[in-house]
């Protein structure tokens, strides 16, 4: 087959685009981030999870160590239930304590997951006992006001 | 008085009967590029010939344009974000707003100025000049040799423009965010990374500009196979082309969207 210039021409427009779908997606995309083939997820019980939503980062200090793979609500204890997929490399004790934070003053929330002393790890299905729900900003408004004006009435 | 009437009512019926008529032979029309895309691609030179006039001549526009798009949607969205005290997500809405929307939406509408109306004219003046009956009476089927050919190119082309647009706009904002107006760069690019998603926005991106490039192409072929074989025939289809694609994008986009972005977080 005889070689033209428009072959080169083309050669190169479709090499250009399939090199910008890859620089979408390493450089743009989180294709590149934190590979999460390699899992195993555990859940985590929760009286409020606040604004927390699926694939919201979890975080032990401060790296991110895996993703919320699903949130629902437990019907029968009337609790929410997030499951969390966590990096097979990372271990954490079976006491571990999972808290719901948010980055910044009103950015996303994540859960900051903290080791414990127990020497046994976290497995596949296992559910993480100690848990601290979402800071809910009115209700804290709500405790600050009643507390203030407990204050007051007591300086009375 | 109602002899007027009547001959309202007559035109608009004709009117609607004479479009479902161009309706049903333009979809005769695709149904035939599908069923003889099998020899054309035992032919690719011929595609390559095809890619190189719509993909690669369409390059130039399409990378300008990308950067500029990317550059005014880095500055826009700065004076909006500022005021929030979060400049640190342009990152986020110069990607989202590329690789959703405006990455395969203008570069199809581009695409349809730039080489669908190239092809609705060249279609044109081939039948006016009686090529494709001269090939008809050689024995050779036009739509295998001349139309599936280029449907395939624009349809393989489409994708890959508007990937080269996204890129090129994230790189515009990227240059007006970060080296001109000095948002930081680490946050722009972890948050852009955080946020967007390779299945949700990237995949979904490039499935609508394959979508697109599947229409405009296949209504630049019939409206060039389709045109009056005369000069006004030939100018009036090429307008067509430009007018019904754009269209088309734009309510295509709207259905792809309400299917791929319901509701979610």
């Amino acid at each position: 087959m005889e070689r033209t210039t428009i072959d080169l021409w083309v050669g190169l427009f479709v090499l250009l685009g399939l090199g910008a779908i890859l620089v979408l997606a390493l450089k743009v995309g989180n294709l590149g981030g934190v590979n999460m083939s390699d899992a195993y997820s555990v859940s985590a019980n929760f009286s409020n999870i606040g604004g927390l939503k699926v694939r919201a980062p979890v975080k032990s200090a401060g790296v991110v160590v895996g993703r919320v793979s699903g949130v629902h609500f437990d019907g029968e204890r009337h609790e929410a239930v997030a499951t969390l997929k966590l990096d097979k490399q990372y271990t954490f004790s079976k006491d571990a304590s999972a808290s719901i934070m948010t980055s910044g003053l009103l950015g996303e929330q994540y859960i900051a997951l903290e080791t414990g002393g127990d020497s046994a790890h976290l497995k596949e299905g296992d559910k993480i006992k100690i848990t601290q729900s979402a800071v809910v900003l009115e209700s804290l408004i709500g405790q600050f006001l009643y507390n203030k004006a407990a204050d007051g009435g007591e300086n009375k | 008085m109602p002899n007027s009437l009547v001959r309202g009512v007559r035109r608009t019926g004709h009117r609607v009967i004479d479009s479902l008529w161009r309706l049903g032979v333009a979809s005769r029309f695709f149904v035939l590029i599908l069923l003889h895309s099998g020899t054309s691609f035992r032919r690719l030179h011929l595609i390559i010939k095809e890619l190189f006039s719509t993909g690669v001549l369409s390059l130039i526009i399409i990378l300008v344009s990308g950067l500029f798009v990317g550059m005014v949607l880095g500055m826009q969205g700065y004076d909006t974000l500022q005021r929030y005290g979060s400049e640190e997500a342009l990152g986020v809405m110069v990607a989202l707003s590329l690789v959703r929307e405006l990455g395969p939406v203008v570069a199809a509408l581009l695409f349809a100025s730039r080489a669908g109306s190239a092809i609705t004219a060249e279609i044109g003046l081939m039948k006016a000049t009686e090529q494709l009956s001269a090939m008809e009476m050689m024995a050779v089927n036009p739509i295998a040799r001349v139309v599936a050919p280029r449907f395939w190119a624009g349809v393989i082309s489409m994708p890959l423009l508007a990937a080269m647009f996204s890129a090129m706009g994230v790189f515009g904002g990227y240059l007006v965010g970060v080296k001109l107006i000095g948002v930081d760069e680490g946050s722009f690019w972890s948050q852009m990374q955080n946020a967007v998603d390779f299945q949700q926005d990237i995949v979904n991106g490039i499935i609508k500009s394959f979508v697109f490039g599947v229409a405009v192409t296949a209504i630049a072929l019939f409206e060039g196979y389709d045109a009056p074989p005369t000069a006004e025939g030939v100018s009036g289809a090429t307008t067509r082309t430009v007018v019904t694609s754009s269209l088309a994008i734009l309510a295509l986009d709207f259905m792809l969207t309400a299917f791929m972005f319901r509701g979610e977080g």
